[in-house]
């Protein structure tokens, strides 16, 4: 990669993912290194803007209480019938005093994607440390509510009573390593389809330097920029629906 | 010494190599799923709008698989 | 590859793995705001931006049932306003008609008494000329004779003969019978 980088032909599909400190010159100061948990990084700006672009949307958007909406409150009301009807649908009636929680995570992944498709943005979710909390907080809270309201029954989930006797325990070894790899893909899946997008797109940004192959260049990452629309906003949802088919597990699961 | 490093890193690169394949098998994976799907849905389309969510639950549980290989990779190149 | 040519990253020797994502030394610093801006959008949905939207969506939900059945009432009103009009509209059509029957009948009846006192008094008329008729065909029949007696009388006399009246009557009158 070095040698890449003395031909002069330098693409840096990863240093978009650089985490540092915002109110900082690069040129006079160190602004990578020894990060502590409470400072402004540009990790923490954009985070803030996401949590202000919701604000917005579902707060300043819906201030008319109009009975008419305008366009942003009917945009609101959209997504708000989309996941209560997700969270409706997939969990079931008890399931839905969770859909605050759920709203929450479809709103915050759905935004961090869609800012972090701003040119010269930073996209948070492409961080694993953000998804793994999104998806470590899904998990534990899934974990702790089908205990507190299954007990020990919650455990049955892993023994398949439909299989024959002697598959059970080799079956039961399976569906917790398959249950406890749940937040790795989980999270994983969000910030490597992120990932491997923005690289992407960073890769074919840098072919563009090329003056033969600039036309195609610009023709691709106008497509992949196209295509990363959609990959946002899906994944936004399959993390949402798996959200709730997780806590479906939880809530209603033994029912079922 | 020279050389076991660099024999070091070229095996690193061949095994994120080898590791990114399994996102081919991902692929098929989700396009077999979105194509049986479709084929369904083309078959009986009314019941096809409350299959949806089970189309991307499925794609997201075959695309997980490939995003293993995929990490394999990654720790591979960056993390080993 | 150890470290990126890059001048941020390049600063900060060793900590730089290649993969910004792997840098634990930041998670810290990323999962706090993330776990800040989670209670923030948490609350403002719970507290504010949900309840107002499910209100909304519920009183036009509501809304759209009362003038459902609002435009319902109107539609049963005006289904009847159109039945009555029809009843009023046949109504008046039969009424017409039979206005223009009784029109029609005293018409005909004025026009058979016309007609019948006409052919009265045309036939009264009739009879009346043919009277007359009969009464000049008579006179002139009388007239015939008499002048045919004078004539005759006169024809003896301007003759010379001695006309005996009696005798020339009776002759006119045998001969104009005849």
């Amino acid at each position: 990669m070095r040698d890449v980088a003395e031909t002069g032909f330098a693409i840096h599909p990863m240093d978009q993912f650089i985490v540092k400190r915002f109110f900082c010159d690069a040129a006079h100061a160190d602004c990578t290194s020894n990060i502590q948990w409470f400072e402004i990084t540009n990790v923490t700006v954009w985070i803030g803007l996401t949590v202000l672009a919701i604000i917005a949307l579902m707060v300043f958007g819906s201030r008319g209480r109009a009975i008419i909406p305008s366009r942003i409150q009917s945009v609101g009301e959209m997504i708000y019938g989309f996941i209560y009807k997700m969270v409706e649908d997939v969990t079931g009636h008890d399931g839905v005093k969770y859909f605050p929680f759920v709203m929450t995570l479809f709103l915050f992944i759905l935004f961090a994607n869609l800012l972090g498709l701003i040119p010269m943005s930073f996209t948070t979710t492409s961080h694993v440390a953000v998804t793994i909390t999104l998806a470590l907080l899904v998990f534990l809270g899934v974990t702790l509510l089908g205990l507190a309201k299954q007990g020990i029954g919650f455990l049955g989930m892993f023994w398949v009573s439909s299989a024959p006797l002697a598959l059970r325990p080799v079956l039961a070894i399976i569906e917790v390593i398959s249950y406890f790899v749940r937040p790795v893909s989980h999270s994983i899946r969000l910030a490597g389809n992120l990932m491997a997008g923005h690289a992407v797109m960073k890769v074919f940004a840098g072919f563009a330097s090329m003056a033969v192959i600039s036309p195609v260049a610009v023709g691709a990452v106008t497509a992949i920029y196209g295509l990363e629309l959609l990959v946002a906003v899906v994944q936004a949802y399959v993390f949402t629906i798996l959200t709730c088919v997780y806590l479906k597990d939880a809530v209603g699961g033994a029912h079922h | 010494m020279e050389q076991v490093a660099e024999l070091a890193l070229m095996g690193k690169y061949i095994g994120a190599g080898l590791a990114a394949i399994g996102l081919g098998g991902a692929g098929i994976g989700v396009g077999n799923i979105a194509g049986n799907f479709l084929a369904g849905a083309l078959r009986n389309p009314s019941a096809a709008a409350s299959q949806t969510a089970n189309l991307f639950v499925g794609i997201a549980f075959a695309e997980a698989l490939g995003i293993f290989s995929f990490l394999i990779a990654l720790l591979l190149m960056f993390a080993v | 590859m150890a470290t990126e040519a890059h001048d941020a990253a390049a600063g900060a020797a060793g900590h730089s793995a290649g993969m910004p994502q792997l840098d634990i030394s930041t998670w810290a610093n990323q999962i706090f705001w993330v776990l800040v801006a989670l209670v923030v959008i948490y609350f403002v949905l719970r507290l504010v931006a949900l309840p107002r939207i499910g209100a909304v969506l519920a009183e036009r939900s509501s809304t759209i049932t009362n003038d459902l059945a609002a435009a319902e009432e109107l539609k049963q009103k005006a289904v009847a306003a159109e039945k009555a009009y029809n009843e009023a509209l046949a109504k008046a059509r039969t009424d017409a008609a039979r206005i223009v029957a009784e029109a029609k009948a005293a018409i005909q009846a004025d026009l058979d008494k016309a007609t019948a006192a006409a052919d009265a008094e045309i036939s009264a008329k009739a009879a009346q000329s043919e009277a007359r008729i009969g009464e000049i065909r008579a006179g002139a029949l009388d007239s015939v004779t008499e002048v045919a007696k004078e004539t005759a009388k006169e024809l003896v006399a301007a003759l010379g003969g001695k006309a005996d009246a009696a005798g020339v009557t009776d002759a006119v009158s045998a001969r104009l019978k005849g």
